[in-house]
């Protein structure tokens, strides 16, 4: 077991959710592949979307929905089973 | 000679120098949002500083080599890696034909700038190779890079391990002042309003694109007045007027907006004061969170500031040939 920190790339304001009458992307617990998508990033009016990276199960979010990231800031911790 | 875009990274596109003097139909100058990193990339691998560089965003592309070229990468504080290691910044490097360059995660500054010797060989448009993206015109088919394309670069001669001493390297701080020349509608703010404007520092948001950077923090007050015909019931707006590039204008009194090099070119709202055009690529390079505050120059100074700026430039070039 292992622990994969999910980074985003770029600044902006972080989402959990595609849309906001849409549902969550993932919650904590959940199991994702790596190409998997468990945010958006809005930045310069684009969205971005960020990808789990790992496959393993989500242990948790580590910022908040509407939160103002900055690149490199680890947005959600994922268990790998590798 | 030709480079593939693998990935296109944030908002990569062709910018050069820019295309001054079509300000008053409407269209910007556009070019490089650090004009002194993106004239670095190109004095570093032997082009003159007039050639087109590739701007991204926060994010690097990833790009494949066709052909061997020297090439130099400049502006904001990221992990460079040539087939996936670390190749230096602020240095000319060697590029073979199918080789990769990409980045990694920003550390600091906004903006990356990548020269490669020839330069981005883009057709010129109005005398420039930089896109102006909300005219569709200028940089690879009037848009930002795509994954797919395939940039033409020109025949040139760099030299590889070309360095600037440190001192002609900038750093990007988290903290910064910005120095503005008041005006012309400053006169409109309370004391209040001023000092608030001035005083205390802005926080710079996600909103901030080559058109315009806005900032969040404080609130700016307004003298009453009964608004002009013409102007908005807003006491922000103006009669329609014609916007400098630096222009800082505060639509609601609540989020200053400095116009960069894509801005529009005029509208209602009063500027406050415009930024000296030697600190504008240090608002280019401004990621969002970055604390700024805006110090009061008069035009002097900024004519000063401005004569400063091109000696450093004038040393740069000087250090690498």
């Amino acid at each position: 077991m292992g622990t994969h920190n999910v980074q985003t790339p770029i600044p902006g304001v972080f989402y959990r959710r595609p849309a906001p009458d849409q549902a969550e992307y993932a919650a904590p617990g959940d199991i994702v592949t790596a190409d998997q998508t468990i945010g958006l990033v809005e930045v310069m009016k684009q969205y971005a979307e960020i990808k789990a990276g790992a496959d393993g199960r989500v242990v948790s979010f580590e910022v908040d929905s509407e939160a103002i990231i900055g690149p490199g800031d680890v947005v959600a911790v994922i268990e790998t089973s590798a | 000679m030709a480079i593939e875009v693998l990935e296109p990274g944030l908002a990569t596109s062709v910018q050069d120098r820019g295309r001054p003097g079509y300000y008053n139909v409407g269209v910007p100058p556009s070019g490089a949002l650090d004009l002194y990193a993106a004239a670095a990339a190109n004095a570093l691998v032997g082009n003159d500083v007039t050639a087109g560089v590739l701007e991204s965003a926060y994010m690097g592309p990833k790009l494949r080599f066709r052909d061997a070229a020297v090439v130099a990468v400049t502006g904001a504080v990221v992990p460079v890696l040539l087939n996936g290691q670390e190749a230096p910044r602020w240095e000319s490097f060697e590029v073979r034909a199918g080789d990769e360059l990409s980045f990694g995660i920003l550390q600091a500054g906004a903006r990356i700038y990548i020269g490669v010797s020839g330069g981005i060989d883009v057709p010129l448009v109005l005398g420039s190779r930089s896109l102006y993206a909300l005219g569709a015109f200028g940089g690879f088919e009037g848009r930002p890079m795509q994954a797919g394309d395939v940039l033409p670069v020109g025949a040139g001669q760099g030299r590889v391990g070309v360095r600037l001493p440190e001192g002609l390297i900038p750093d990007y701080p988290k903290e910064l002042a910005v120095r503005v020349v008041l005006g012309l509608y400053d006169y409109r703010l309370t004391d209040e309003g001023m000092s608030s404007l001035i005083d205390r520092p802005w926080k710079l948001s996600p909103v901030a694109d080559r058109i315009g950077f806005r900032y969040s923090g404080n609130t700016l007050k307004w003298r009453e007045r009964k608004q002009p015909f013409g102007a908005g019931s807003d006491p922000s707006n103006i009669t329609d007027a014609g916007y400098p590039v630096g222009s800082i204008q505060v639509p609601g009194g609540v989020e200053p907006i400095i116009l960069h090099r894509d801005a529009v070119s005029g509208g209602g709202y009063a500027m406050v004061g415009t930024v000296i055009s030697a600190d504008m690529d240090v608002v280019g390079q401004s990621a969002p969170g970055t604390m700024t505050r805006f110090t009061p120059v008069t035009l002097d100074q900024a004519l000063e500031a401005r004569a400063v700026y091109r000696a450093r430039e004038r040393d740069m070039i000087a250090a690498t040939s």
